[in-house]
């Protein structure tokens, strides 16, 4: 009886490694096959059968993608556009959060249930009216136009995340900034920001990563190549008569691997702002 | 979890300073004001947009033309097409990913040795950008040297010829489907394994000690127990399969003739390649409010499914 069990566990156990790695082969075949792709020459990229381990292996697709695709530049788009609007997209729902959290004020009500709105609202739906305002605010084919939205987009629910966290820090230790003279914006900045790193981490990051992986709103208001973000580029060398597939997925692979390497060293913040994935589409 | 409280919670707090004065505004008028120049203004233009034949260009006049252009809709087998193919992509799409992800998530709620590394593995796919997957699905579909057309046909020979993936509606539908599992398997996966991790242990031994087997004890103990989330994550997957957009139009374009096209993709040409904003809008509006209608009755039907447990 005992020892039936003890080999049905073992079965079990077996069981459940098998489909896990199966699963996560699944998950992982694809990009190993990205990765191959990207260091074989042209002439190879369509072979049969595919080969993971490319037999010629080359960087020129690398090196092609940095120098004469200018790369490099859409890179540097990408992180100056990202990093300015995660900070600012930070800062400002951090600063909206505080006020629902530790205030009580007229048409708090209001604002709270438009912020559930906009929460809500499938941001591609809007997107016929932003592109005319950016037009009336000469943001069309401009950066700040990027930015400018991205921080909107972000907002509510960021806002969100950050009262919770505000609300769950205590009270006694603002009162106690208070005996001591300090006015609200030194209790916010010396205070609750410091306190809310974690928090911050958690917006941070699905902030960043939604403005470096961000596609429909840099197509639409982007049009001139010097301006071009990291995921416009590569669906634009895709986009070329005769696809070159080893560029395309050497600029994949620059564009993703940031993307993994702050996702490995942030998991934990990750699972906590789960729910802004699904909310964003 | 925070994913299902963030919708839920009302403001509230434990203590407040009373005498705010203009304090509280200071803080918001930053953040908010761009809020509302931004989202909540557009919600109301792209309303208003709808109904009018839109001048996009300069000093050309945009004339009112009431519902004209929900009218059009409803004898544009384009856009019924598109409807039943964004449809479709859902039919497919989200009981797939709540299947998977809801067995991964049970296969890893043991505390297992190579669980992170597992867990990291499955989502993987859910933080990589939607063009740079879509390209990579194009390429792996690809009809003659493709690598899914090599397994099928050279290798395993199930197929007797390599399949066009991409080259009709279904396949092609099919297809951009299979990467939306595969890209959402993992998102349901953690939510799902938050969720399991809360269930107690009492509850899933008092079940085997009743003579419960494993299949029971899941059915009548763990889903039960995980029901809210359950609906959260419906609710979610069936918002996002309806806004599909960036896998198809990258995928297909909505081509061969239009035959692939879902609303986002459809919206999108109307738009910014016929210059037909009013149209446009129109589309958008409507997809909007059938996304809006559906997760409000799912909403009331989980909520009814819930009394009905605690009674």
């Amino acid at each position: 009886m005992i020892v039936g069990s003890k080999k049905r566990q073992i079965t079990f156990r077996v069981l459940r490694y098998v489909t896990l790695i199966v699963g996560a082969a699944i998950m992982i075949i694809p990009f190993l096959y990205l990765f191959a792709t990207s260091f074989k020459p042209q002439l190879y990229l369509f072979e049969i059968p595919p080969q993971f381990i490319p037999k010629h292996p080359t960087l020129s697709n690398y090196t092609d993608a940095w120098t004469s695709n200018s790369f490099g530049h859409y890179f540097a788009n990408s992180v100056f556009v990202s990093v300015i609007s995660t900070v600012f997209a930070a800062l400002l729902s951090a600063m909206m959060a505080y006020a629902f959290a530790r205030f009580n004020f007229k048409g708090q009500n209001i604002m709270f249930w438009l912020l559930l709105v906009g929460l809500m609202v499938p941001g591609m739906m809007l997107l016929i009216p932003q592109y005319l305002l950016a037009n009336q605010l000469h943001l069309i084919n401009s950066l700040i136009g990027l930015i400018l939205f991205y921080v909107a987009t972000n907002l509510a629910f960021n806002t969100f995340l950050l009262r919770g966290f505000f609300e769950e820090i205590p009270w006694e230790l603002e009162e106690a900034m208070i005996m001591d003279g300090a006015g609200a914006f030194r209790r916010f900045w010396r205070l609750i920001l410091p306190l809310s790193r974690p928090a911050l981490a958690t917006v941070g990051i699905f902030t960043f990563l939604a403005c470096w992986d961000e596609y429909v709103w840099a197509l639409t208001i982007i049009n001139d190549p010097d301006k071009r973000t990291l995921p416009i580029a590569i669906s634009v060398f895709q986009g070329q008569h005769l696809t070159n597939w080893g560029l395309v997925f050497a600029a994949s692979t620059i564009a993703i691997v940031p993307v993994i390497v702050v996702f490995a060293l942030f998991q934990r913040q990750f699972i906590r702002g789960l729910s802004a994935d699904a909310l964003k589409g | 979890m925070a994913s299902t409280s963030v919708l839920a919670n009302v403001p509230h707090g434990p203590s407040k300073s009373s005498k705010a004065g203009f304090v509280p505004y200071i803080f918001l008028a930053p953040g908010f004001l761009l809020f509302l120049l931004t989202i909540i203004y557009p919600i109301f233009r792209a309303l208003q947009i709808s109904f009018y034949n839109w001048g996009v260009f300069p000093g050309s006049p945009s004339t009112f033309v009431g519902l004209h252009q929900y009218v059009r809709e409803m004898h544009d087998p384009v856009f019924w097409r598109a409807l039943e193919n964004a449809a479709v992509y859902m039919v497919f799409t989200v009981p797939l990913q709540i299947i998977f992800g809801l067995a991964v998530a049970m296969l890893l709620v043991r505390k297992i040795p190579g669980r992170g590394l597992f867990r990291a593995l499955f989502y993987i796919p859910v933080v990589t950008s939607w063009v740079v997957v879509s390209l990579l699905f194009k390429f792996l579909f690809s009809t003659d040297a493709g690598f899914v057309n090599w397994v099928l046909h050279s290798f395993l020979h199930l197929s007797s010829h390599n399949i066009g993936w991409l080259d009709t509606r279904w396949p092609s539908m099919i297809t951009i489907g299979i990467l939306g599992v595969w890209k959402g398997v993992g998102w349901s996966m953690l939510i799902f394994l938050a969720a399991l991790m809360g269930v107690p242990d009492s509850l899933t031994e008092a079940a085997a000690i009743d003579g419960a087997g494993p299949w029971r004890s899941f059915f009548s103990v763990t889903l039960p127990s995980i029901r809210l989330t359950l609906s959260f994550v419906t609710i979610m997957l069936v918002i996002g399969s309806l806004n599909v957009f960036t896998s198809a139009f990258i995928m297909t374009g909505g081509g061969p003739q239009q035959q692939t096209e879902v609303v986002l993709s459809y919206m999108y040409h109307q738009a910014f390649q016929f210059l037909d904003f009013g149209y446009g809008s129109a589309l958008a509006f409507t997809l909007a409010i059938i996304v809006f209608g559906i997760s409000f009755v799912q909403m009331r039907l989980f909520r009814g499914g819930v009394t009905r447990v605690v009674r």
